[in-house]
């Protein structure tokens, strides 16, 4: 590559003077490889045996100086495991899990790869390892029956992070089963300390069934053949970084991401809600970019991503191609802890009425601008039921009777029927704290809702005059009353 | 035994214009069990698996039997005799009178669904081939008589186990599919339109001639058993019905 850029720079050179043309040495120069010797059997020195690790996690860095024989033993499984809640897939794994097992190795080593396929296995299966030079990638030589283990060597030519898959036919079909990993040849001077690390694999998957369909869900050869994936995951299932999985945290502390996309189909729009990438070593590679939102992530390639977590709460890992995250299941969180930042993110400071026709932003007045249309008390109610369900119905329940613990009931309320000023009261400027309903007690809160003085008025109104409450008819009179 | 009519097929290495002829012969209607294996080893001492040589079958040759002449629970007398190497179900074959089938032989066969002799292009008999490669198998195995019986009366071609060929070995796949499948040796797959893998009855032969493909004459696995054939000039010998 260094050889490479040289003659594009003596062509641009030749042809131009503009400084323009040096520019874009320079630039190249930046990210090209420098001169590089893979060190002879000689300068090997010693033989260790490889740590791996499962996802999330990723194996210690190498202290190491030189290079080592380092021997990685790696199993195939295959095996039926939990894809979503309810659901199973059977997977093919490397090692137990989607993705398969973390390889750490550092440039120059001389890996020797032992791959043994498990007896319980039905079918045969090989790797292709993005980081071997060499025909096949190790895919012909790594050929492994049930019950049989093979060994081929190979030395790590190039730093960077690389996928490895299993090639055996049908290919496609060992891929959507989950078979792929990633091996960082770390440089030779290795990577900037950083305080944590993790490992986040994406892939597509096939079922027999629609997301969510429960059972043991059969591999979908059509649905693959047309790449229309029901599931689009992270690290195999669907919460395989959420709730008590998901990735961990502090304020300030600096994180790196190994991200691979296993495929077989999909590239991956790679993101991260709340946060900027400092560093994105491009496609694993060498070159850097900073300042990154959204990373490309081919199907059989990865990226490595390094941020700064400055504030806490939670930060959402997407696939920014959005209906793969929010409906295939590629959503994951990294969970930062730490007291708040306000000077770098505030939180909701204010929320007020926004008047279209006016150039500034007020608060909410105190006075109806207008008395537009006097309503009946029928086409009160009717207005208020509207006003319900879009506003009220999703926390008080579409029926009225609210969540126990959480919502109080509006059907049948005696804390409604007691007080109809502090109804009012409470739609319109919101309440918190402990209250008793009905006998229970809820302690929560009720935002405070943007509704115009009649909206209060309809909806009280219709609250008041359905499920068993005690006819009150509120107007907007009352409300304005109430509030002054 | 049962006869089976022979006929033409296109095999999956083949050109699609050019079908391959299957000559009519006779195959067991069952896999070979544990306990007609075990018949064949008390005969033939040189079979145990304390007396094999290792040129012949690798060292997990019967290994989930509980002792040399006693198959015990993992390998129940009805069950598919597995974990035994080419030489050794050659040899078996061979004592019957029989020999194995060809790839050609037991491909023909395994075309044949309940109701037609080619349901090679039925897609939901490739769904049920296809779910039953993609399932691990813990031993015990089933009994024979587990998963179908085809048109021609032959039980179990596929959803039970893998069975050895005469042949296993005559095409060659290298395991790096994507070179076996594009052609790029021009060899047997010089045909690669043809094996475009576009539909999933390629992706289950595909899995078949994966499966032979890895493995050599010597090795045996837990999922590979085998059944004899016979040439119809032969008279019918041998124990199997």
């Amino acid at each position: 590559m260094s050889r490479f850029n040289l003659v594009v720079c003596v062509r641009l050179l030749g042809f131009s003077v503009l400084g323009l043309a040096l520019t874009a040495c320079q630039r190249q120069d930046q990210t090209s490889v420098k001169a590089w010797v893979a060190p002879t059997l000689a300068q090997i020195q010693g033989e260790e045996v490889a740590v791996l690790t499962h996802p999330p996690a990723v194996p210690p860095s190498i202290k190491r100086k030189h290079p080592t024989k380092l021997i990685v033993n790696l199993e195939v499984q295959e095996k039926v495991a939990r894809i979503a809640d309810g659901v199973d897939y059977t997977f093919w794994t490397f090692g137990g899990t989607v993705p398969g097992s973390f390889i750490r190795v550092r440039h120059g080593d001389l890996i020797e790869f032992h791959l043994a396929n498990h007896p319980d296995s039905k079918v045969p299966h090989n790797i292709d390892l993005h980081a071997v030079t060499g025909p096949g990638g190790g895919a012909v030589s790594s050929f492994t029956p049930p019950g049989k283990e093979t060994v081929f060597s190979f030395q790590a030519m190039n730093p960077g992070l690389y996928i490895y898959h299993c090639a055996t036919a049908p290919v496609g079909m060992h891929i959507a089963n989950g078979m792929y990993g990633l091996i960082l040849v770390e440089p030779e001077e290795g990577l900037p300390t950083v305080d944590r690390e993790y490992y986040v694999v994406q892939g597509d998957f096939y079922t027999r069934g629609a997301y969510g369909d429960p059972g043991l869900q059969p591999f979908d050869m059509d649905k693959a053949l047309k790449e229309q994936p029901d599931y689009v995951l992270f690290n195999g299932s669907v919460g395989a970084l959420t709730g008590d999985k998901s990735l961990a945290a502090k304020k300030g502390e600096t994180i790196r991401l190994y991200v691979g996309n296993g495929g077989p189909n999909l590239v991956s729009s790679f993101h991260v809600i709340g946060e900027i990438f400092d560093t994105v070593h491009i496609e694993g590679g060498t070159a850097l970019n900073h300042n990154v939102q959204t990373t490309l992530v081919p199907a059989g390639g990865a990226a490595i991503i390094e941020f700064k977590v400055d504030v806490p709460g939670e930060l959402i890992i997407v696939d920014h191609s959005i209906f793969r995250a929010f409906n295939k299941g590629a959503l994951g969180k990294i969970d930062v802890q730490g007291s708040e930042e306000a000077i770098v993110y505030s939180g909701k400071q204010r929320e007020t009425v926004y008047l279209a026709e006016g150039s500034t932003s007020q608060s909410m007045p105190e006075e109806e601008p207008l008395e537009k249309l006097v309503l009946t008390a029928a086409q009160r109610i009717e207005q208020g039921e509207r006003v319900y369900k879009s506003n009220c119905a999703a926390c008080h329940m579409p029926d009225g009777s609210g969540i126990p613990n959480a919502f109080p009931p509006v059907a049948a309320s005696d804390y409604m029927n007691a007080d109809v000023k502090r109804a009012i009261l409470t739609v319109a400027k919101g309440l918190e704290g402990e209250i008793q309903v009905n006998g229970k007690t809820y302690n929560n809160v009720m935002p405070r809702l943007n509704l115009s003085q009649d909206d209060i008025a309809s909806v009280l109104s219709f609250l008041y005059s359905t499920w068993g409450n005690n006819g009150t008819e509120v107007t907007p009179e009352m409300v304005r009353n109430a509030l002054q | 035994m049962i006869v089976i009519a022979g006929g033409e097929y296109v095999p999956l290495y083949g050109d699609r214009e050019v079908p391959v002829q299957v000559a009519p012969f006779r195959l067991d209607v069952y896999p070979v069990t544990n306990d007609e294996f075990l018949t064949f080893v008390r005969d033939h001492a040189q079979w145990r698996r304390q007396h094999v040589p290792p040129l012949f079958a690798d060292q997990t040759y019967l290994s989930h039997w509980q002792d040399v002449l006693d198959p015990g629970g993992l390998a129940p007398a009805d069950a598919p005799v597995s974990n035994v190497s080419w030489f050794a179900a050659k040899a078996y074959c061979q004592a019957k009178a029989k020999r194995l089938p060809t790839l050609d032989e037991w491909e023909f066969a395994a075309r044949a669904n309940e109701y037609e002799a080619s349901a090679a292009d039925e897609n939901a008999f490739n769904k049920v081939i296809l779910s039953w490669y993609g399932k691990p198998a813990r031993l015990p195995l089933p009994n024979v008589g587990h998963s179908f019986i085809n048109v021609w009366g032959v039980w179990d071609m596929h959803g039970l186990i893998w069975e050895w060929v005469m042949d296993f070995n005559s095409v060659m796949m290298t395991g790096e599919s994507r070179k076996d499948a594009s052609g790029l040796d021009g060899q047997l797959f010089c045909a690669a339109g043809a094996i475009g893998s576009a539909d999933p009855n390629d992706y289950a032969a595909f899995m078949r001639y994966a499966m032979r493909g890895s493995v050599k004459a010597s090795y045996t696995g837990q999922n590979m058993g085998f059944r004899c054939a016979q040439d119809m000039d032969e008279g019918i010998l041998g124990g199997s019905p």
